[in-house]
């Protein structure tokens, strides 16, 4: 059933980032391929987040990729951070399916086919399913939650997320006994996502993109099963049709564009945790203590609106601050070893 | 030949501050991608890397193709790319770290990849510092000695882009090539230092 609202979401519509500064986007790009940087710098758009003002060269998508409203109950966490801007939202992904650069996604994702899509649920369970595109948005009753996205790069966001629980949709399988783990896979179509056609573009992944989670962790209420983000369904490139959402831990267990959920009954294997093992644990919970080999991970940098003098570090939170909720899941497991 | 030289600095003075400032006006209005800081230092940083490889690839081109013109803007292309490195260093300062002195000295010793850039970035320093004409004139020969160094802080460089990427080893294995190439051109001098050594 679908609990609509609009009373309160209608205010939240005020407060959310317009389209139409998204579209701008390929106006700006537009007037550069036409009148040249110089109109550029005499006409400045400050609302045009979210194009990079340095793509002299990058042509203007041939077309966008369709979204659509979705109906929801508001978000209910409370949470009065500053919302990212739906601009930067949708134009600064890791998804190096699409590239490897975080303004790749946008320009590479927007012929992105979803139709149809498949998502199965197997495994360790006794009533495998599998969801098709409208049962996406149309199976479990839709909720926005508003979470923090710590990336382990240390940057962050916080995101008007729309979806439901994967618990919801793992129980729905009735997993065994055997079920100690979930398996996550993101689509492998070459011919859609260069990224997995080209190693160059891809980064040297070696594709489809999978993810893991123990199953009290994917059981945990705050697991979010992602079908949208402001009020519609997600853009292509953050993970179109649907995506996890795993707001204590670092964005890359976030898998996006999933096609296979299993029940395991030995810990999956988890793609970045593949690449570099000594870089990205298999738990990868948000922890300023343990820092990346690279980086310190004691603070990070929060994208929301302002140019170069946002003065926008912020210490990081263990657990990203849903502590709370999850610390108890890892009470007997050591941190530090098991980053 | 005079007024070429003059018109050809010229050039090379808008080539490489129009899209410095034109990056940091971006950078400071919010639009120049949806994390400004970021790729206002991935833009220092590369453009640096590309100028100093540009300043390293001019004496073998003047060589094999006799174009004499070219020697004479070494220097500047070579100071530019100092100048594009110390705001890339600039950058990770005040906007990455934003004045954290402890996390900004703790960053440089700990991470090998920003060490490493460091020392290249100080190597730089002193050569950029020495080419003020006076100086090299009361340096004598010690002057070719400490400019060798420019060998040094550019396999730096390399290695810092190349440790500095997560996975995406693609293009800085490319700039490591381009180094090594242009390197190997000074094999014989490399050579002829080591047996008068």
């Amino acid at each position: 059933m679908l609990i609509k609202s609009p009373k309160q979401s209608d205010l939240k519509e005020h407060q959310i980032t317009d389209e139409s500064v998204y579209l701008q986007r390929r106006d700006l790009i537009k007037k550069m391929g036409f009148v040249g940087a110089g109109t550029l710098i005499s006409s400045a758009i400050p609302s045009v987040a979210n194009a990079n003002g340095l793509d002299f060269f990058s042509s203007k998508p041939e077309k966008t990729f369709q979204r659509y409203a979705l109906n929801f109950t508001p978000d209910s966490t409370k949470n009065s951070e500053i919302l990212t801007p739906e601009a930067k939202v949708t134009s600064h992904n890791n998804f190096y399916e699409f590239g490897t650069s975080k303004s790749d996604p946008v320009k590479n994702a927007q012929s992105f086919n979803v139709k149809p899509w498949k998502l199965k649920i197997s495994g360790e369970c006794d009533n495998p399913y599998t969801l098709d595109l409208d049962d996406l948005t149309k199976s479990f009753a839709l909720e926005e939650r508003i979470y923090r996205l710590r990336c382990v790069e240390a940057w962050s966001m916080v995101i008007p997320w729309v979806g439901f629980e994967l618990a919801q949709l793992l129980k729905k399988a009735q997993p065994n006994s055997r079920a100690k783990y979930v398996a996550f896979e993101t689509l492998h179509d070459p011919e859609q996502m260069p990224g997995q056609a080209s190693r160059r573009l891809g980064g040297g992944i070696d594709y489809p993109y999978v993810e893991g989670l123990r199953i009290d962790e994917a059981m945990n209420p705050l697991a979010l099963m992602s079908v949208g983000l402001y009020g519609k369904t997600l853009p292509a490139q953050n993970g179109a049709p649907i995506r996890l959402v795993v707001p204590w831990k670092y964005g890359f267990k976030s898998i996006k564009s999933i096609v296979a959920i299993k029940f395991t009954e030995k810990r999956p294997a988890s793609t970045w945790n593949i690449l570099a093992p000594n870089e990205y644990g298999f738990y990868a919970n948000v922890n300023p203590e343990v820092d990346h080999p690279r980086w310190s991970q004691a603070s990070e940098r929060r994208i929301t609106s302002g140019g170069l003098f946002a003065r926008n570090r912020i210490d990081t939170l263990p657990f990203n601050g849903y502590g709370e909720e999850v610390a108890e899941m890892y009470s007997n497991l050591n941190l530090r070893k098991n980053f | 030949m005079k007024y070429n030289v003059v018109v050809f600095k010229l050039f090379i003075h808008l080539a490489a501050l129009l899209p410095l400032i034109n990056a940091y006006y971006l950078a400071l209005t919010d639009q120049l991608g949806a994390d400004p800081v970021e790729s206002i230092i991935h833009f220092t940083g590369i453009g640096a890397f590309n100028l100093l490889l540009l300043s390293l690839a001019i004496t073998p081109i003047s060589k094999r193709f006799k174009i004499s013109i070219l020697l004479k803007v070494r220097r500047l292309v070579g100071l530019y790319s100092f100048t594009y490195a110390f705001c890339h260093l600039l950058n990770f300062l005040v906007f990455e770290v934003q004045f954290d002195w402890s996390l900004f000295l703790n960053e440089i010793i700990d991470r090998p990849y920003i060490t490493i850039g460091m020392v290249g970035l100080l190597t730089m320093l002193a050569l950029a510092i020495t080419s003020i004409s006076l100086l090299k004139k009361r340096m004598g020969k010690n002057w070719q000695k400490l400019h060798n160094w420019v060998y040094l802080a550019v396999l730096l460089v390399g290695i810092h882009f190349y440790w500095s990427v997560k996975s995406e080893i693609i293009e800085p294995s490319i700039y490591l090539f381009i180094t090594l190439m242009l390197l190997a051109f000074r094999f014989k001098k490399f050579k002829k230092r080591i047996k008068k050594d």
